[in-house]
């Protein structure tokens, strides 16, 4: 519908393209939200005129050219057309991960000197007073949802209605202020900066230019012939590269229609109400997902479960090549047909994937029985992989070639290429500018004809032409005995299982691999249920002896299935433990986007791992551990440790030993 | 020693002004008003046993207040007082500056007095969404026909009413189960929804009776949170019942204590803390 060529020469930032979507679309919807009930909905005219009402309001409280504007709040149109309305003054938005604790916060508002900060509510206003009481950079607080903000001091704050509504009776004396400002946009202008997570060190600022998010927009848009009539569901951290992709540059591009859940947990709800089009979501989604329709499965009656399993089992053998277009005989087509009536299509209504023509998962390696599930079902589920220094894309899976172990072929326009040493490298239009205020980390990361290491190890797969991620490049290590060492590949291996969330593999150095393992709460809660096991803590059921036998059974499995690797079968578990709390971002443990940070967990738990090492069974340990408001308590455990059995590598490793 | 008088002398009533509190705002900007609700003398008897004995304070428009004590002092009695569902024998209980005759419970609703129980009392097979808007009885119109065929006043009405209804789902954030039968829910949401009926019949005092029982810390501050929240955002006034002394001591204007049906102090929190005949209580001295 709007298969736009080059974009001319005006329509160079996302202000642009919003007047562009008002004048060409203005009736079609831009963003709904779920609220008090009901869906309301936004034209975008009416965007246009509620963000342009907004950055007036902006510039009659003074904001700046060059100036950053943080915002800290879940996906909501008004936080979206704060960050546009911010782009319209030449300000720079900066949005935040809002479960982030005051301290981290702190940081990134003193580190971008942010001097307006947009909040979504009065527990993100409370944490920016307390992340700036030592430093003071933010001089004015504008919040959205107005609910126990009474009583504080507005001599620097204002609601988000209110600065609106300013917008709209200062406009005489700013519209053309404002005009001139957003004409003043170019391609190399500043659109959005985003904090990387960091597995390592401090978050750094990346900065990323209307060329960056455009061009990765209009490239990305087509390669999946995203149209305007389709339908997103906003509910990824807005500080996420993914969200701001999809939920601004290729929404503003094709001018699809961007939908906000009512809350943080109405989201499957509200996924099965909009049934969007076009749908990202992270592994972990996906595995939650098909882990309550097995628990759910379990509770159905014996005819309906043999439904299921039947026509499970004929979509498992013909879905895919049916979604790749691949010959499938008449009688299996019927009968998938008639499965699609009975099972499949119930089954997507539910999860809300009925209307899905594209969905993509990244961030991690995903399962490929959960994979095959869904594609089974007829939803055409791919993989890519990307970062925030590439404004998302680097490599993804075209229509018909896809496959759970790779991540796909190089993006349009993106050129790849796998250094000696096994790291990826990439460039692109979406390669960005900087790191704000750190030249030394964009010198490092980024050389001078534009190619920028991913940190990432992987090769080419002769043949397809896919790339393979094999881990995190400086992960991979040496064993003592001099065989490769790649946690990642296990601890993938291990989290297939739904028991298990997350898993920890130790063994750079050493003669034999150790592992830390979390449990699922709700399906190893839901087993206990099931079986009369009562519990009263994760740390209770954690430590329970049948959910180590269960547990350790995986943990075989693995090995077993390392061990036909004959590069990396020295990868073995040998030893492994329940740890006995969840591995939290609020702890530093993890990332804000839940990637796993070695060096805080091998420092943290460093008794447990020696203990793993030095033969013992148990180990008494203490951890600190902080609440989502900030405050730290420990917490005290025995925790025991199992061996797993190993088995012989297929060859070589017998031979070294 | 108090005036029996039938006419109601409204607020310039002489025993309105026996509290040492006067209309003002608090440190952190609440209104407190007049007097709300004024007990007086209060003497309740179930046959030989006296669960409360000639006892007498009063609460003010905005302020919250608790009323606490160890196990069978009689808290649960005031509140069933206050409510009207007990007559007291001696005494009188003056609302809004009028003396309150006997009264049927849906009399006292319609007063604008809410309430929540010490054991839930919720509608099990039916939805949040319903239970919630079972507190709007009291303030529908429409025939039972007129509701039967669902037209004309009765659709705009339920418009109206769910309106209201929805904005205490999202103050109370239980958005995402609204459509859930209260009977699959854990403890501590079924509390939070029966706080939300409650509020939907815009109650002048809310009375809550426990709110806290059973509940873990995180959940104890969530509920602290939504009373506070209540009284700030809507202005209502409370009442409140609770064990918790840490959690009375941080919500509360002013605290009664009770003990063995006497009233035994009256005063702000840090009054309460210092003294003696409230230590001795709960220390449990012996009682002569």
């Amino acid at each position: 519908m709007t298969a736009l060529a080059e974009p001319q020469v005006d329509l160079r930032s996302i202000p642009a393209l919003l007047a562009r979507n008002a004048a060409r679309m203005g009736g079609r919807p831009a963003y709904r939200e779920k609220e008090f009930g009901i869906w309301q909905s936004w034209t975008w005219a009416q965007t246009l005129e509620e963000t342009r009402a907004l950055a007036i309001g902006f510039l009659a409280l003074g904001l700046n050219r060059g100036d950053h504007v943080a915002l800290i709040g879940r996906n909501r149109p008004a936080h979206y057309w704060a960050m546009v309305a911010a782009q319209m003054c030449g300000a720079v938005p900066v949005p935040l991960y809002q479960d982030a604790a005051a301290a981290e916060m702190s940081y990134v508002l003193t580190h971008s000197g942010a001097r307006f900060v947009v909040c979504g509510d009065q527990e993100q206003v409370d944490k920016v007073i307390e992340a700036e009481e030592d430093d003071h950079t933010v001089q004015q607080i504008i919040y959205t949802d107005k609910r126990g903000m009474r009583k504080y001091d507005h001599a620097r704050m204002n609601w988000l209605a209110d600065v609106q509504a300013e917008g709209r009776a200062a406009r005489q004396r700013y519209e053309a202020e404002l005009d001139a400002r957003i004409a003043e946009l170019t391609y190399d202008s500043t659109c959005v900066m985003l904090y990387t997570s960091g597995t390592t060190g401090k978050p750094k600022g990346v900065v990323l230019s209307n060329r960056n998010i455009i061009e990765t927009a209009r490239n990305s848009s087509s390669f999946d012939g995203l149209r305007a009539d389709d339908d997103v569901l906003a509910y990824l951290p807005m500080a996420w590269v993914g969200d701001f992709i999809f939920s601004v540059g290729q929404a503003t591009w094709t001018g699809f229609c961007v939908n906000c859940p009512e809350g943080p947990h109405t989201m499957m709800t509200d996924l099965r109400e909009i049934g969007p089009t076009y749908f990202f979501a992270p592994p972990r989604v996906f595995e939650g997902q098909l882990t309550n329709v097995m628990i759910r499965m379990e509770d159905a009656g014996r005819f309906k479960k043999w439904l299921f399993d039947h026509y499970m089992r004929l979509a498992r053998r013909i879905g895919p090549a049916l979604l790749d277009g691949k010959p499938v005989g008449l009688v299996d087509r019927l009968r998938y047909g008639l499965g699609n009536l009975l099972v499949y299509g119930p089954l997507k209504n539910t999860l809300g994937y009925s209307r899905i023509r594209v969905g993509y998962t990244a961030g991690e390696a995903i399962g490929p029985e959960i994979f095959d599930f869904y594609r089974s079902l007829g939803i055409n589920l791919k993989q890519l992989y990307g970062q925030t220094e590439a404004s998302v894309f680097i490599t993804q899976q075209p229509d018909g070639q896809v496959r759970s172990d790779t991540v796909g072929v190089p993006s349009p326009g993106v050129e790849v290429r796998i250094a000696e040493n096994g790291e990826v490298y990439y460039r692109g239009p979406g390669t960005f500018v900087e790191y704000f205020k750190n030249a030394d980390s964009t010198r490092s990361t980024k050389d001078d004809q534009g190619w920028v290491a991913t940190g990432d190890a992987g090769f080419f797969e002769p043949g397809s032409g896919h790339l393979r991620i094999i881990d995190r490049a400086k992960d991979v290590g040496k064993m003592a005995d001099g065989s490769l060492f790649a946690p990642k590949y296990v601890e993938n291996k291990l989290k297939f299982f739904p028991n298990i969330l997350e898993a920890v593999v130790f063994g750079a150095g050493r003669d034999h691999c150790t592992a830390f393992i979390n449990i699922d709460l709700t399906a190893v809660g839901n087993w206990a249920e099931r079986n009369n096991i009562a519990y009263s803590s994760y740390q209770e059921l954690a430590g329970h002896p049948q959910v180590y036998a269960t547990i350790r059974k995986h943990v075989e499995e693995v090995n077993a299935s390392v061990a036909q690797d004959p590069m990396l079968s020295g990868c073995q578990i040998h030893r492994f433990l329940i740890l006995h709390k969840e591995l939290d971002a609020d702890d530093g443990e993890m990332t804000r986007t839940r990637k796993v940070k070695r060096g805080v967990i091998s420092e943290k738990f460093a008794d447990l791992i020696a203990a793993m090492y030095d033969g013992r069974d148990s180990i008494r340990t203490e951890t600190e551990v902080t609440y989502e408001d900030g405050r730290k308590g420990v917490l005290k455990a025995t925790v025991r440790i199992e061996d797993a059995r190993t088995f012989p590598a297929v060859h070589h490793k017998m031979a070294a030993e | 020693m108090t005036p029996t008088t039938s006419t109601a002398p409204a607020l310039t009533d002489p025993a309105a002004t026996d509290s040492a509190v006067q209309p003002h705002v608090t440190a952190d900007g609440r209104q407190i008003g007049g007097v709300l609700m004024d007990m007086r003398n209060i003497t309740l008897r179930f046959g030989g046993v006296v669960a409360i004995k000639d006892i007498s304070f009063d609460i003010r428009e905005g302020e919250i207040r608790a009323i606490i004590g160890p196990n069978g002092a009689g808290k649960s009695s005031m509140m069933n007082v206050m409510s009207g569902f007990y007559v007291p024998q001696e005494g009188e209980v003056w609302f809004r500056g009028q003396r309150r005759p006997q009264m049927k419970p849906y009399e006292v609703a319609r007063l604008g007095i809410a309430r929540t129980f010490q054991n839930i009392a919720l509608f099990d097979g039916m939805s949040v969404l319903d239970n919630i808007m079972t507190g709007r009885l009291t303030m529908m119109k429409s025939s039972l026909l007129e509701q039967a065929l669902w037209w004309g006043r009765a659709e705009r009405e339920e418009t109206w009413h769910r309106e209201k209804v929805e904005k205490i789902i999202d103050f109370l954030e239980i958005q995402n189960i609204r459509k859930t039968p209260v009977g699959r829910l854990p403890y501590g949401l079924k509390k939070r929804v029966e706080l939300a009926r409650a509020l939907a019949a815009e109650p002048k005092l809310l009375m809550l009776d426990e709110p806290m029982a059973g509940m873990n810390v995180e959940e104890k501050e969530d509920m602290s949170r939504f009373i506070l929240d209540v009284n700030d955002e809507f202005g209502t006034t409370i009442a409140l019942i609770e064990h918790d002394m840490g959690v009375v001591m941080d919500l509360s204007d002013r605290v009664v204590v009770m003990d063995y049906g006497r009233k035994i102090g009256d005063g702000t929190p840090d009054q309460i803390r210092s003294n003696q005949q409230v230590i001795d209580a709960y220390l449990g001295v012996a009682h002569d």
